[in-house]
């Protein structure tokens, strides 16, 4: 939906250096007006002019929901990425004007819980924090299991245990701290709702326990950005509009597509919310199939690509845009 | 502009009428001359001036005695208004959708003064100001979700997203085309849609849910859907069916254009920012077939369409036996002249 997505153009106006991998950016509206008010879980993306090149990422608020006076992500940077993290760390300055998309939630918490037990994964903490900030204001009951690399990159650590020392549990894995987890997921009250961010292998392994423990598959809640990697140049033909063009070793098909002037659905650009699944007409070659929407039968039968993530090594790939 | 509002009753001796104003602003759902589901969605950004489209909660004539008729049915039926417990925050944000649309969009008729969650409410139509706390029941004489459904028109049904999918988890629902609240309570898309005939194997309810989940803060959704209803009656429930089912059969030839109304909803979709729930508003617009036809566009047209409706259609809408009646009625204005595109009148 990205031909309705409402966007804001803001201001950045504080940058705070957390730890030598995360930094935090602060915006605020360019008009003086207040943002919007979202639910904790949320992101916004950022639009980046990087020379010739415009980013679209997605970063997850971290402030406090009913803040509307400012919004604040935490970005880790990405040494071997893309470069969107890396132009928000070297390239971004205090009082630059940029645009970010309204929020959007694809990381909801279930109000219906009766406990909301969080599981985090280093630079994964942050929509959390959103998430207890909504919570604590309307007595929500959470309990948040923090794992990072040890205390010099444990983003907000301190900020959270000094805030909520009952409910924040914290694992250095430095220091050989686990989570115990077949334990922590055994003495759970009914209707506990689990809540995963983090790298790929912790999602993996929380969802793979909680199914094998007969969690049901409702209450386990994950969130999982892929950032588009790089790879190899390909061409691709877009049927509808009758265009064809090189996609760029460090843009993903769907920036090659918004850069072509074609206006294509998005939401998420992370390959979760299946907003940008486009019909694939010919294929002389194979598709890389990198997103966690397609249903393994839909990337096998090569009609199907999500082009804000997967691409594609050939001749040539025909799409139905 | 200022509104005239009407004096007049939805049940018993049926004292509703449209002026003029309301006639030539009516919704007319049909944009050609015949009729099949569709996922009809745009963006529901406002729309001419003077249109039921323009505002964000349309504000008409039949305010003021709207609001009367849901205070009654929620008298003698407090079940139709509904908010299972996690949906307390929805309401919330439902609260302040209107009240924030309803102050900016109507500045002579409502107004919201906020300090902080000290908020001050005053809608003049109704002659009701209420100082409260945002955020704290405690401080309304109702739950967040009736306290500001009582003062708009139209069923809400708000909806919990989770799952990829939309629950019907609370609602108000007082003016509606014969379905059920209290019978659907806690059901998803898929689910409240059942009864619906031949859409779902068309695919249409896959996509309107897939283009529904999407639907993002600050670009709400819009689309019409129509039925037929004999007498203005809003409360055409499933409860109250014994008393107005029996009204069908009352139709003659004589009486047809004056009982025989037709109710279209203007359906919109909002993306609720605490909660990321939905609220789906439900507005009911009626009009009499002989009002109808002084639009000379509109009285051809709703003739073929009347006709041409597949049966399945036509029972579902519960107006197949009274088809030959409406159908005679409306021939006598359509002489077979072309019509124009689009729901404009010429």
């Amino acid at each position: 939906m990205s031909a309705g997505t409402n966007k804001i153009g803001v201001v950045v106006t504080d940058i705070v250096p957390l730890n030598e991998l995360v930094t935090r950016f602060k915006f605020e509206r360019a008009d003086g007006g207040l943002l919007p008010t979202f639910s904790g879980g949320a992101h916004t993306v950022i639009e980046m002019k990087d020379g010739e090149t415009t980013r679209l990422n997605p970063y997850s608020l971290m402030s406090d929901p009913a803040d509307r006076h400012a919004y604040t992500i935490s970005v880790r940077r990405d040494d071997a990425g893309r470069g969107g993290s890396l132009f928000l760390h070297k390239n971004v300055r205090i009082g630059d004007e940029m645009v970010i998309s309204y929020p959007v939630n694809l990381f909801a918490l279930d109000l219906r819980a009766h406990k909301h037990l969080m599981i985090a994964g280093g630079i994964g903490i942050t929509p959390f924090l959103a998430q207890i900030k909504q919570l604590s204001a309307t007595n929500g009951r959470f309990e948040l299991h923090y794992a990072c690399r040890n205390q010099a990159l444990g983003s907000y650590v301190d900020d959270l245990t000094t805030a909520h020392p009952n409910n924040v549990h914290v694992y250095f894995d430095d220091d050989g701290q686990a989570l115990d987890l077949e334990n922590l997921l055994d003495g759970q009250p009914l209707g506990t709702h689990i809540y995963i961010c983090g790298p790929k292998g912790m999602i993996n392994w929380v969802r793979d326990t909680a199914e094998r423990l007969g969690w049901p598959r409702e209450a386990v809640h994950y969130e999982e950005f892929l950032a588009p990697q790089s790879g190899k140049p390909f061409t691709v033909k877009l049927a509808k509009s009758d265009l064809e063009f090189e996609v760029g070793e460090h843009q993903s098909l769907l920036e090659a597509i918004e850069a072509a002037g074609v206006d294509a659905p998005y939401l998420c650009r992370g390959g979760a919310c299946g907003q940008c699944e486009t019909d694939v007409l010919e294929a002389d070659g194979e598709i890389l199939h990198r997103d966690h929407w397609l249903e393994d039968d839909e990337k096998e039968s090569g009609k199907k690509i999500m082009p804000c993530v997967s691409r594609f090594e050939g001749r040539i790939i025909v799409l139905d845009r | 502009m200022t509104i005239q509002f009407n004096d007049e009753t939805f049940r018993d001796d049926y004292t509703f009428t449209n002026s003029e104003r309301a006639i030539k602003r009516f919704p007319f759902p049909f944009h050609e001359d015949s009729y099949m589901y569709s996922v009809n969605m745009e963006q529901h950004q406002g729309g001419p001036e003077g249109s039921i489209y323009e505002k964000r909660f349309d504000v008409d004539e039949h305010y003021i005695s709207e609001m009367k008729d849901r205070a009654l049915v929620l008298d003698e039926d407090p079940l139709r208004c509904q908010s299972l417990p996690h949906m307390t925050l929805a309401g919330w944000d439902l609260l302040e959708l209107i009240m924030v649309s309803k102050s900016e969009d109507y500045p002579d008729l409502f107004e919201l003064h906020r300090d902080g969650n000290n908020w001050h409410w005053i809608n003049k139509p109704l002659g009701i100001e209420q100082k409260f706390v945002f955020m704290d029941e405690s401080t309304l004489p109702y739950g967040p979700m009736e306290y500001i459904t009582r003062q708009t028109q139209g069923d809400f049904a708000l909806l919990d997203q989770r799952d990829e999918n939309l629950w019907m988890d609370a609602g108000t629902v007082t003016t509606q085309a014969d379905w059920s609240l209290d019978f659907d309570i806690g059901m998803n898309f898929f689910e409240w849609h059942a009864p619906v005939p031949l859409a779902a194997e068309m695919g249409v309810f896959k996509r309107a849910l897939k283009f529904l989940l999407n639907i993002q803060q600050g670009m709400p959704a819009r689309r019409l859907n129509w039925t037929m209803t004999v007498n203005p009656l809003l409360d055409t429930s499933p409860e109250n069916y014994h008393k107005w089912g029996v009204q069908k059969t009352t139709l003659t030839p004589e009486n047809v254009g004056q009982k025989q109304y037709l109710r279209v909803e203007l359906q919109t979709f909002f993306r609720l920012p605490r909660s990321n729930g939905m609220v789906f508003p439900i507005r009911c617009y009626l009009i009499s077939l002989e009002d109808l036809v002084t639009i000379p566009k509109w009285g051809r047209r709703l003739h073929r369409v009347i006709r041409d409706v597949p049966e399945e259609l036509a029972t579902y809408k519960g107006f197949i036996d009274n088809r030959p009646l409406i159908v005679d009625y409306l021939s006598k204005f359509d002489d077979g002249a072309p019509t124009s595109d689009g729901v404009w009148p010429d």
